[in-house]
């Protein structure tokens, strides 16, 4: 049976929207479902008191201020190294064998799971470096986690910069560290941002390579060399020992929430920045 | 007097083709050269290996001399080339930013100036190329707002910024109206007490109504080069009177 153009275009509109309908409700329910089992919890003491019996009563603040330390440090970390990388892939190099297999490599690391990851942050930094369970050999480690996504979003970033761009600054007798300072990363620093903006987002979520690498201590971490624990592994550990649920759900919509605020301030910094550019 | 720019038995090959062969050119200081040609004949490769703008290229070689004030540009220093002799493309590229910036973008990279400065060498070269009074009240509007005109005439602002000997124009009006390119020429015959001009143009009617002097590319060779009223009245070569008179190109 051959359909009506017409016909056919509607039956495609709605199988489409079907799928974003779909999308989103499971979204909002999931959401939804959070909240309504944890906005309860949400106080003030929650916030801002320090936890009592294991979690079960108090509040969760040591893990919120071990969450900002442990995500900071990773991205600190990851950012320039991975901008670094993505610079000298795209404006140093020319298209070999070795830039392929760093690629490559890049992506396969990106795809390895965060256990693997923890196993390896656990052998080196904490039991080899003897950092012990800490923020600095867990972000150290998450960095290594997010060093992938950030190089291969920065290089793509730095890749879609017009190329007529830096031969009008060579042209104006920019040399090239000038021409990619100037012009190259000021261009891309949306796509750069994105993928840090990425990177936090996991960094902030992340548990395996946490548990191996920071512990979980429930003290508020004092120098770089403490163990803590962050609000994902809290709401892991709550929730898996059957501490209470409910203070799960609690820590784990202030989780959503941390996601949420970090994508909207990164993105209208960055819309602020690159005003003066439009 | 000795010629601003010499080019002697120049080659250029690059990935392995042959894009110019044998060329012998004199440009003096103080004037507009045309560069004219079918596509492909070498026009825009002349251009940049005079400022070894091509270096960027993976592969390139080069036989013969090309001289600046009788020094060969391979031994100057690169950057200090780029700003003595200035390129201009076929299509404006305004760095996204506003119009201040762009022109003050050049002079920066070298050093750190007053805001005093920077305005007064914004303000001057603005001036030169004859965008001051529309663009005066902007000047920290998006450069990407300003038409198609606007913007060439703010690439040529940008590089008189930096304080250049040479202008290149590699076929600068090509995508602007007719308004817009008598401006650009007018600009450029005013220019030429300062500065000197070498003319990239598809258009031999721009050819013939601003330069001094002609020079008729076929092919990576240098057919003809002569005073431009020579050029388009009485060729020496007959391919030259082929192309300038419209029946092939």
């Amino acid at each position: 049976m051959i359909l009506r153009p017409l016909v056919w275009q509607r039956i495609v509109w709605v199988g489409l929207a079907a799928m974003t309908l779909f999308t989103l409700v499971v979204l909002f329910f999931i959401i939804g479902f959070i909240t309504s089992k944890g906005a309860h919890v949400i106080t003030p003491e929650f916030l801002f008191g320090m936890p009592e019996r294991m979690g079960k009563e108090g509040g969760i603040l040591p893990t919120i201020i071990a969450t900002i330390y442990i995500s900071l440090l990773a991205i600190a970390i990851a950012t320039p190294i991975g901008v670094g990388s993505a610079v000298y892939l795209t404006e140093y190099t020319r298209e070999s064998a070795i830039t392929k297999i760093i690629r490559f490599g890049a992506d396969a690391l990106a795809g390895v799971p965060s256990i693997i990851f923890g196993l390896f942050g656990f052998i080196l930094f904490v039991i080899r470096l003897r950092m012990g369970w800490s923020l600095a050999a867990g972000g150290l480690t998450l960095a290594f986690m997010i060093l992938p996504t950030i190089i291969r979003t920065s290089e793509e970033a730095i890749r879609a910069v017009p190329y007529n761009l830096r031969e009008v600054s060579y042209s104006l007798g920019g040399a090239k560290s000038q021409t990619i300072l100037r012009v190259v990363l000021p261009n891309a620093l949306p796509g750069i941002l994105t993928g840090v903006i990425l990177g936090m987002g996991r960094s902030v979520a992340e548990t395996a390579v946490v548990i191996f690498t920071a512990g979980s201590s429930l003290l508020i971490p004092r120098s770089l060399f403490d163990p803590a624990r962050t609000m994902a592994v809290h709401f892991y550990i709550l929730a898996r020992e059957g501490l209470s649920m409910e203070r799960a759900y609690g820590t784990a919509l202030l989780l959503i929430v941390a996601i949420l605020l970090i994508n909207v301030v990164a993105y209208s910094l960055m819309f602020r920045l690159t005003r003066k550019m439009r | 007097m000795a010629a601003k720019i010499s080019i002697r038995e120049l080659a250029v090959a690059v990935n392995k083709r042959l894009i110019l062969r044998g060329v012998n050119l004199e440009i003096e200081a103080n004037t507009i050269v045309s560069v004219i040609g079918p596509a492909h004949s070498g026009k825009t490769t002349l251009l940049r290996v005079i400022n070894r703008l091509i270096e960027t290229q993976r592969e390139f070689l080069r036989s013969g001399d090309v001289l600046l004030d009788g020094k060969e540009v391979r031994k100057l220093d690169i950057d200090a080339l780029r700003r003595r002799v200035g390129l201009i493309f076929a299509t404006p590229v305004p760095l996204p930013g506003t119009i201040f910036d762009n022109i003050a973008y050049g002079p920066r990279l070298q050093r750190r100036h007053r805001r005093q400065q920077l305005a007064d060498i914004v303000e001057r070269s603005l001036r030169a190329a004859f965008l001051w009074d529309e663009v005066k009240d902007r000047l920290s509007a998006s450069a990407l707002r300003l038409s198609g005109g606007q913007q060439q005439r703010l690439c040529i602002a940008r590089t008189i910024a930096v304080d250049p000997e040479v202008i290149m124009m590699d076929e600068p009006t090509s995508g602007l109206d007719p308004i817009s390119t008598a401006q650009i020429e007018t600009a450029m015959r005013q220019l030429k007490q300062q500065y000197t001009f070498v003319l990239v143009t598809n258009n031999t009617k721009q050819a013939a109504r601003v330069s001094d002097r002609v020079a008729f590319f076929l092919s990576g060779e240098l057919v003809e080069e002569g005073e431009a009223a020579q050029i388009f009245t009485k060729p020496k070569d007959s391919r030259t009177d082929d192309y300038v008179s419209g029946r092939i190109g």
